[in-house]
């Protein structure tokens, strides 16, 4: 396992997030640090039962120090931004890094996939995409992971042995090595750090 | 240095253009990929060039490639409050009119049109009432002519239909046979179906109302923006126009040219 601390990752341009059950809690730990002006994007798919209405981004919003959206069709990507994607639509990033709304079929019986953002922010960013994949039920996000990867970007996987759900992180190292396997204070700290080190 | 997977879908979208006339070079581009992808696994070809070859000679094989190029999901009564907004904020406007023109572009296999003509028919309409549905797949058109939908779904259809303020028991409009609902056909009298593109065609009537929801997401902002222009040449003075439930004027230069009447549904009016 390698120890993202100490070999700060450089030239980040965006940052995607996959969660599941459990991923609330996971995604409140790992973004609870991030300073007020942190410059990247980070675009998060967390499945949820498929409501009409999210709360999401709401109840992060009051919890954490940067803004907080539902991502919206066509809109372009902003800096320090966290974006979620909405129930019942999958999540796209387009090659003029704006966002897009979609509804084909699920995948892992989840729309949102977060395979499809993976993969087409994969598309848009290349080496610069940071992907990490948390708790989870399901194998949705193991081919993205592995897809982002392929692309030259920096794959994290939470440590499975303190995930809540270890089945979404367990498939990816099925599928592939990441370039980090880490707990969620761990990846809490290496988001600070990315802010840290400018390209 | 672009991907030579990249270049090979922009010549396939191309050559589809130039073949077919079907213009898919402004939809969204990560959604057609990945439709595409999944194309090129149901007809075993390892590449998109592999692809191209095989729908360039073969029409056929193109009206296969379309079935997976259009995404027919859809549900009747989806989104229930929009409908129930339609019903309290739109109907009493349009009962206004003498009679009433509508268009539901992009109608996929009908279910759009279905929920619109028993939403009408509720409120003594329909037979005032000419809808025209539209869309570039002849195959969900057929379907759509068809009113034939599967049991299973139209049950799930029936609560919507309920929240969307149905007034009837849903089961009324249909019979049912085997595993399917065949919908009443005089709830499709007034409907003319016909082959429309919002990328390639021009207006073709006066319209009061539009409805053309969970299309323009799969358009580029260049393409959502023709679509709204055709809309606002064919909607009357003080026209509607509804939206799916994550589509917006917001973004577009049309913005100015309508005003909201009920935002949270995407009912907008022509200003």
């Amino acid at each position: 396992m390698n120890d993202a601390a100490a070999s700060p990752i450089r030239g980040i341009e965006a940052i995607v997030v996959g969660a599941s059950a459990g991923g609330v809690e996971a995604l409140l730990s790992i973004f609870g640090e991030l300073p007020q002006g942190f410059a990247l994007p980070i675009i998060a798919v967390l499945h949820l039962p498929d409501e009409r209405r999210s709360q999401l981004a709401e109840v992060f919003a009051r919890r954490l120090r940067i803004p907080v959206r539902e991502a919206r069709d066509k809109e372009a990507i902003e800096p320090g931004t966290l974006y979620f994607a909405g129930p019942g639509y999958h999540l796209s990033v387009e090659q003029d890094r704006s966002l897009s709304l979609s509804q084909e079929e699920r995948v892992h019986h989840s729309r949102p996939s977060i395979d499809f953002l993976f993969t087409s922010a994969a598309d848009a960013y290349g080496s610069g995409l940071l992907a990490i994949l948390l708790t989870g039920a399901n194998q949705d996000g193991a081919r993205g992971l592995a897809y982002v990867k392929q692309q030259h970007g920096i794959t994290v996987v939470q440590d499975p042995a303190e995930a809540r759900v270890d089945v979404m992180p367990r498939a990816a190292l099925a599928l592939q090595t990441p370039d980090h396997i880490l707990t969620l204070g761990r990846i809490g700290s290496l988001l600070v750090l990315l802010e840290s080190t400018p390209c | 240095m672009e991907k030579s997977s990249d270049i090979e879908l922009r010549l396939l979208i191309e050559a589809i253009y130039l073949k077919y006339s079907y213009d898919f070079r402004d939809y969204s581009g990560a959604s057609v990929k990945r439709r595409v992808a999944h194309a090129m696994r149901q007809f075993d070809c390892a590449t998109i060039s592999a692809l191209q070859e095989r729908v360039l000679h073969d029409p056929a094989a193109f009206m296969q490639l379309l079935q997976f190029l259009t995404i027919p999901v859809s549900e009747m009564f989806r989104d229930p409050s929009h409908f129930l907004a339609i019903r309290q904020e739109v109907v009493p406007l349009l009962k206004t009119y003498p009679s009433i023109k509508i268009w539901i572009a992009g109608c996929s296999t009908g279910e759009e049109v279905y929920s619109m003509a028993i939403l009408l028919r509720e409120e003594g309409l329909l037979e005032r009432t000419i809808i025209y549905a539209t869309d570039i797949n002849p195959a969900s058109l057929d379907k759509a002519k068809q009113g034939i939908f599967s049991l299973e779904n139209v049950r799930a259809y029936t609560s919507n239909y309920q929240q969307a303020g149905g007034q009837r028991s849903f089961a009324d409009y249909y019979t049912a046979a085997y595993d399917y609902a065949i919908f009443d056909k005089t709830l499709r009298e007034n409907v003319t179906f016909a082959d429309h593109s919002l990328a390639t065609d021009s207006v073709f009537s006066e319209t009061q109302l539009i409805s053309c929801r969970n299309v323009l997401i799969y358009f580029n902002k260049k393409l959502q923006d023709r679509a709204f222009g055709l809309f606002h040449e064919s909607l009357c003075h003080r026209g509607f126009l509804v939206l799916g439930s994550k589509e917006t004027l917001d973004f577009s230069g049309y913005s100015k040219h309508f005003e909201p009447l009920v935002k949270q549904e995407r009912i907008y009016r022509k200003s």
